[in-house]
């Protein structure tokens, strides 16, 4: 009987600590990652996950010839760095910021119109045994018209 | 069944329950497109492969802000009778009605925004911030933006500034709430807003000539994904009835063709920004272009009347 009612009081706090992390999520994406696209105009679009070490996201986005884009993709500060290339539509890889020592902006304007795929991975520790790291990361664009 | 086992089923649905609220909810998120048999890894090892094969997916498609950016990006001009009049909002009392013209009031902020249409801008604004009040969405658009608009109402960074982040809010706000349907209806609204006004503000006699066409053929590239942002949403009535209409607007656009070539990566020291250099070819004909215009304002008008 006991356990029946406690329960329901793991269930919600179990649903409060989800949508808790959710809040910290956005407050990090506009405290960390907005910031970081000025003098762009951010496109008020907000993309922002929980990711675990080792752990893969992809966005896919039409950027258009007219415009000028920085892209901004920044994680907590407890996971390890985080790696993003972007890719066309052949899986072409055109951009990979392990190559820039894991910048977390990368300007880019276009001559026709693409749709493009990022993919942002969460590097790893390396630390076996250990429990892998999980935090917010969080992918803002900002544009500008093309001078 | 006796009491031990209806208490262990108990156990067992909050255990599922309370493992889909923490993997479920996220915003913008899908699961991996196969299932994957369950099985409990043995080390921390196994637990980093399983990792390593889950993927989140996120689909963007043009806000409104950029939308009415690549209205005025090519040269058109403002034409006040293309917006939803702010006269209609009390109409909208469901949610999918409130959720699409956020979207639609929205874009028409933006658009009034970047031509300087001072005067539209704080009507604009509380309209917008009336659907998101009926949404429920809390914080998304505050007295203190509104207070800030009517304070540089002649300054555009900070007004796009503005506009921009209440959208943020609204949306954030849905994603992070286990709203992701409605989260996509708003996205939707503003994104099919402005292929109206872009339509609408192409003459024929310019066809031929009007950058605004270039814009329109565009895009095409976002079309797959607004139509899997709403899938991940079907089931949902208010969504399926999107899909039926979007699907009409996917016929005629798949009549457009779009080659691409080889895309570049050059580095321009001067701008210190990497030029994406490749070569596209279209084809649209007046044709399919006046069948596109027909379909996109009969979506647009069933949204906002």
């Amino acid at each position: 009987m006991r356990l029946i009612k406690t329960i329901p009081v793991i269930a919600i706090l179990v649903f409060a600590f989800s949508g808790s992390i959710d809040a910290q999520c956005k407050a990090f994406a506009k405290k960390e990652c907005l910031p970081e696209l000025q003098p762009y105009t951010h496109d008020g679009n907000y993309h922002a996950a929980v990711l675990v070490e080792g752990e893969e996201a992809e966005l896919y986005k039409t950027f258009y010839s007219d415009m000028e884009y920085r892209v901004s993709i920044v994680g907590e500060s407890k996971l390890p760095a985080i790696e993003f290339k972007v890719l066309d539509i052949n899986k072409n890889v055109l951009y990979s910021n392990k190559d820039k020592d894991f910048a977390s902006t990368w300007d880019f304007k276009l001559q026709a119109s693409q749709q493009l795929k990022i993919v942002v991975k969460v590097s790893s520790f390396n630390k076996p045994g250990d429990t892998p790291a999980s935090g917010c990361v969080a992918i803002m664009f900002g544009f500008k018209m093309k001078k | 069944m006796d009491k031990k086992n209806r208490i262990s089923s108990v156990v067992f649905l909050v255990f599922i329950l309370a493992i889909s609220l923490i993997t479920g909810c996220k915003s913008g998120t899908k699961p991996p497109k196969e299932e994957q048999e369950v099985k409990l890894p043995e080390n921390i090892t196994e637990i980093k492969q399983d990792i390593d094969q889950a993927k989140k997916i996120f689909s963007a498609l043009p806000s409104p802000l950029e939308s009415a950016m690549l209205i005025k990006s090519a040269g058109a001009n403002f034409d006040e009778k293309l917006l939803n009049p702010v006269s209609k909002q009390n109409n909208y009392v469901t949610s999918k009605s409130m959720a699409l013209n956020l979207g639609v009031y929205t874009c028409d902020l933006s658009f009034a925004s970047l031509y300087e249409q001072t005067n539209l801008l704080i009507p604009y604004m509380e309209a917008a911030k009336r659907m998101a009040d009926g949404l429920g969405i809390l914080q998304a658009i505050e007295k203190e933006d509104i207070d800030r608009l009517e304070e540089n109402i002649n300054n555009s960074e900070v007004i796009m500034d503005v506009v921009s982040q209440t959208f943020m809010n609204s949306n954030s706000y849905l994603s992070d709430n286990g709203q992701p349907a409605t989260a996509a209806t708003v996205l939707v609204g503003g994104w099919i807003e402005g292929l109206y006004i872009s339509t609408q503000l192409v003459e024929m006699k310019d066809f031929n000539t009007n950058k605004l066409v270039g814009r329109i053929i565009d895009q095409k590239l976002s079309i797959d994904i607004l139509v899997d942002l709403l899938n991940r949403s079907k089931g949902v009535p208010s969504i399926d009835e999107l899909i039926v209409q979007v699907s009409k607007l996917k016929a005629v656009f798949d009549k457009i063709k779009i080659t691409t070539g080889a895309v570049r990566p050059e580095y321009d020291q001067t701008s210190n920004s990497t030029v994406l250099k490749s070569e596209v070819t279209t084809d649209m004909t007046p044709e399919t272009f006046l069948e596109l215009s027909k379909i996109v304002a009969e979506i647009r008008n069933s949204f906002v009347n």
